[in-house]
């Protein structure tokens, strides 16, 4: 059940909410749309799922061009951030409702509706009514219904927004593991990066409607396609390419800025070969790390992680000089054809 | 469970139309929802309108410058004014009592202030009938001081009241729920006294609503018939106010002097309606209770 | 009077409680007693036979009926309307809103005159049925066509805010899992709705029955034809026959009473799948 999704563009009014975009979602996986608000990624799924209608582009399902497909005839499962469960049903007759449609037989229908009560660990809960129960029941609630009619896709609407921090994280490693029993081809939409880095086969960053680059959780991160994505996943330091520093850090002429990791940037007590000075302008402790913020000779403030390990090793306090190595750094040359190209140019410090 | 231990129960694609209610449907719906506003609602404000103005303006001015319809103005006017500040007082204080206490008996207390909503008016003017009237309770002590309530202003003032009294609270209270107690209390802390928490914090929060609670009054105490037309005894120029006055024309084959008397009663009404509007985008609510 | 509950300050302020328990008293409670002690007045018997003698329980059945129609006809149109208002972006859609509380603005009399001038056989919509031999103004038609006038805002404002609430995603949800607009409407967006429509349907009819200004207007108040209760305590009244006017005024209590329990319950129906 792939998806094979072509030259799709959607326009509201004056807003290009999608630009022209193509992207290939093989079958079985389970794949994040990531971004910001307002990046595309909702108008993409829905586009998908058939509630709205791309303006160009063609949508391909398994094969078969389900572009001018209404909704009902796509056999998707589509699962809205604020459950939308009809509330004056119970649980059980929410999850039926599918199957009653598909005018299966009574018998069947129940034991359906048992089986998945039992996947969503809601088995006795099957007379209530949404109104009865906690958030994270009622997304579980809004699982089992679009399973239930056995989707080709299931799709997604940032299911764990409207839901607060610990049952986010329970229910999205429920997902993880329903996923790998249920190998249905899913995607899901989310602004939160850790969420699709730890559920997502794939993860699709996308930002002002267009599609900036996709990979695995470790592709987006080690190897980021565009500034965005570098910026968007993790953190990350910037060195403005007018900042003389950035003269220091390699032996080409600079025409972008500088992108570097904290956690590529090693502190020193005292002069290494191929380090530079910097001054301890913030200590703070982030739990497990300690995040320091370092003042360099051209005033550039550069962030680095470093363990407790590390830190007491060192001994750092504010206004302390140190002398720092960066490990790993990266710029994005534009290409003529105006895509982006990733130099590593400085690896273990060999540009100092 | 897994996906391949499951009976097969999805059908292929099927060819159905579109979800969405068809094409069709919404021009009909709309069709059919302004033909029939057109027809219950508009229909009789255009009645209005031709009715008054077709043998022209001036046998309108005749009719509404007798001496009966100056007097029925005056005394609906006067039948308002004194009802609205009374009920306003008085919903102001039961909105504050229902709102900010929690007593027993509360909701009990909440219904019975909106029973005049659902008696008729005729039953209402009945009981002030036989409250006040001859054979009433007080009849007998109010002949003997000599002071009339039926088939004068007074009991049609208290008609009028009766009519009007659930509107200021329903309006107030829902507002007072929404503002809760926490912002008075902060000023109870700054020292300020009740009648300061009052007029500086509580009034400014409620203002809408209670003008769209007097607002309502206003258009009810103006309008109200049934009530009143029981306890006046229609004496002309005396006991007569609009409403009644329009019936009466009506009933008499007067026929200009009830439209013109209409109209006037109608300008007022679609004045309410037009300030009422006004409020709610300047306040972003919306009312609670209706007329 | 000082009244005092634990935990509340508000000694200086039960000025309030006189004002409202004082008013409440002598405006509102010694009115319904005085009514309602006009039963001691007679034996039960008596009472009885006023209250279901022909010309009554004709007047109760004019009332009750055409009031049960106009709320059906109003049922139905006053929820395609709420629908159209919320679902619909049409030009003029904010004034047609506003035209709505027209009957809660206009005085009942003048709607009486109204719709009297209309529907008369001289009338616009009249003479339409003239020809047909049908009367509307003066016959039990006409007192139809005043309460559906009077109660068509009360349907329209009640279904109104709850289809307001109703999410569209609970309709795309309906859709993803296949159903069809009829199956949609029938199953996920009447069901909630069903309560309010109800709900509206009985405030007016509650209004309906008790309507009295536009239909005294709009009827010719012949008994056995198109008199209805409100009415008939009227011309009670004016025979200073209080006995006669107060049971059939207190048959009304009871009644305004009885829908007043019946539309808080649905009310509470109506909230019972609300979170």
């Amino acid at each position: 059940m792939s998806i094979v999704i072509h030259n799709v563009s959607k326009q509201f009014g004056q807003f290009q909410a999608l630009q022209p975009t193509n992207l290939t979602i093989s079958s079985g996986k389970l794949v994040a749309l990531l971004g910001p608000s307002g990046s595309g990624k909702s108008t993409l799924l829905r586009v998908i799922s058939g509630l709205e209608t791309p303006d160009t582009g063609s949508i391909i399902i398994d094969d078969q061009d389900h572009t001018h497909l209404d909704v009902r005839q796509r056999n998707i499962g589509f699962v809205f951030q604020h459950y939308a469960l009809f509330k004056h049903l119970t649980i059980r007759q929410n999850i039926a409702f599918g199957l009653e449609i598909q005018r299966h037989p009574r018998e069947a229908i129940r034991k359906r509706v048992n089986d998945l009560l039992d996947l969503i660990q809601l088995a006795g809960l099957g007379d209530r009514y949404p109104a009865q129960l906690s958030g994270g029941q009622r997304q579980r609630v809004a699982l089992a219904r679009a399973l239930a009619v056995e989707p080709r896709v299931l799709l997604l609407d940032e299911p764990f927004g409207a839901l607060d921090a610990k049952v986010r994280k329970e229910l999205r490693s429920w997902l993880r593991r329903l996923h790998d029993e249920v190998h249905v081809t899913s995607v899901f939409v989310t602004h939160d990066q850790e969420e699709a880095m730890e559920v997502a086969d794939e993860i699709v960053i996308m930002n002002q409607g267009k599609i900036e680059q996709v990979g695995t959780a470790v592709e987006v991160y080690d190897r980021p396609a565009t500034p965005f994505v570098m910026g968007f996943i993790g953190t990350v330091n910037v060195i403005p390419k007018t900042s003389p520093i950035a003269k220091q850090f390699s032996s080409i002429e600079h025409t972008q800025d500088i992108f570097v990791r904290p956690q590529d940037v090693e502190i020193f007590s005292n002069p290494e070969p191929k380090t530079i000075s910097a001054t301890v302008e913030r200590i703070i402790p982030m739990g497990s790390e300690i995040q320091i913020e370092l003042r360099l000779s051209d005033n550039t403030i550069l962030i680095s992680y470093v363990s407790h390990f590390k830190f007491t090793q060192l001994q750092l306090k504010t206004a302390q000089n140190v002398f720092i190595c960066v490990h790993k750094s990266q710029v994005f040359t534009e290409e003529a054809g105006g895509g982006h190209q990733t130099l590593n140019l400085a690896t273990s410090g060999s540009h100092f | 469970m897994l996906i391949n231990d499951r009976p097969r129960l999805m059908p292929s694609p099927r060819s159905l139309p579109r979800p969405r209610l068809s094409q069709h449907t919404k021009p009909i719906l709309i069709a059919l929802a302004l033909t029939y506003i057109g027809i219950i609602l508009l229909l009789p404000l255009i009645t209005l309108i031709y009715e008054s103005v077709h043998l022209g303006i001036q046998p309108l001015i005749t009719a509404i410058s007798t001496s009966e319809f100056r007097s029925a103005l005056q005394l609906t006017f006067l039948l308002t004014a004194i009802a609205v500040p009374l009920n306003t007082l008085f919903g102001l204080c039961a909105a504050w009592v229902l709102a900010r206490q929690h007593f027993p008996g509360r909701t009990l207390l909440l219904s019975l202030i909106d029973l005049p909503f659902s008696i008729s008016p005729v039953v209402a003017g009945l009981m002030i009938v036989l409250l006040y009237g001859r054979n009433g309770w007080f009849g007998p002590w109010l002949e003997a001081i000599n002071f009339k309530v039926i088939f004068a202003v007074p009991g049609m003032a208290i008609a009028t009241i009766f009519i009007t009294l659930p509107f200021v609270v329903r309006e107030v209270i829902p507002v007072l729920e929404e503002m809760g107690s926490e912002q008075e209390e902060a000023a109870r802390t700054l020292g300020a006294n009740d009648w300061q928490i009052f007029w500086r914090i509580t009034l400014p929060h409620i203002r809408w609503g209670l003008l769209y609670g007097v607002l309502l009054t206003n258009a009810r105490a103006l309008g109200e018939f049934g009530a009143v037309a029981v306890v006046s005894g229609s004496i002309l120029g005396r006991t007569q106010t609009l409403p009644i006055f329009v019936e009466q024309a009506y009933k008499n084959y007067q026929t200009q002097a009830a439209f013109g008397a209409a109209a006037i009663l109608v300008l007022l009404a679609l004045s309410t309606l037009i300030i009422k509007e006004i409020i709610g985008k300047q306040s972003g609510m919306t009312s609670r209770s209706s007329l | 009077m000082m009244v005092r509950f634990p935990g509340l300050r508000f000694t200086s302020l039960s000025w309030p409680w006189v004002v409202t328990i004082g008013y409440l008293l002598v405006l509102l409670c010694l009115p319904i007693l005085a009514l309602l002690s006009q039963t001691f007045t007679l034996s039960p018997d008596e009472f009885w036979a006023i209250a279901t003698a022909p010309i009554a329980l004709a007047a109760y059945q004019v009332t009750f009926v055409t009031a049960l129609g106009a709320a059906l006809l109003n049922g139905i149109m006053g929820t395609i309307i709420a629908w159209v208002l919320v679902r619909y972006e049409f030009p003029g859609r904010k004034l047609v809103d506003a035209a709505i509380d027209l009957p809660f603005a206009l005085p009942t009399a003048v709607a009486g005159l109204l719709l009297a001038t209309l529907y008369s056989e001289n009338g616009w919509i009249g003479q339409l049925f003239t020809p047909f031999g049908i009367k509307i103004a003066f016959t039990r038609l006409g007192v139809w066509v005043a309460m559906v006038f009077i109660s068509l805002p009360f349907i329209v404002r009640t279904v109104q805010p709850v289809l307001q609430e109703l999410e569209p995603e609970v309709e795309e949800a309906a859709w993803s899992l296949g159903a069809s607009p009829g199956q949609t409407f029938w199953r996920i967006i009447f069901p909630p709705l069903f309560p309010s429509i109800l709900t509206g349907m009985a405030l007016g009819f509650s209004r309906a029955v008790g309507e009295y200004g536009s239909v005294v207007i709009v009827s010719s108040g012949i008994p056995f034809r198109d008199l209805i209760a409100p009415v008939l305590i009227f011309q009670r009244l004016e025979q200073y026959d209080y006995s006669g006017a107060s049971v059939i005024g207190i048959v009304l209590l009871v009644i305004a009473l009885l829908l007043l329990l019946t539309i808080n319950r649905l009310q509470q129906w109506g909230q019972h799948y609300a979170d």
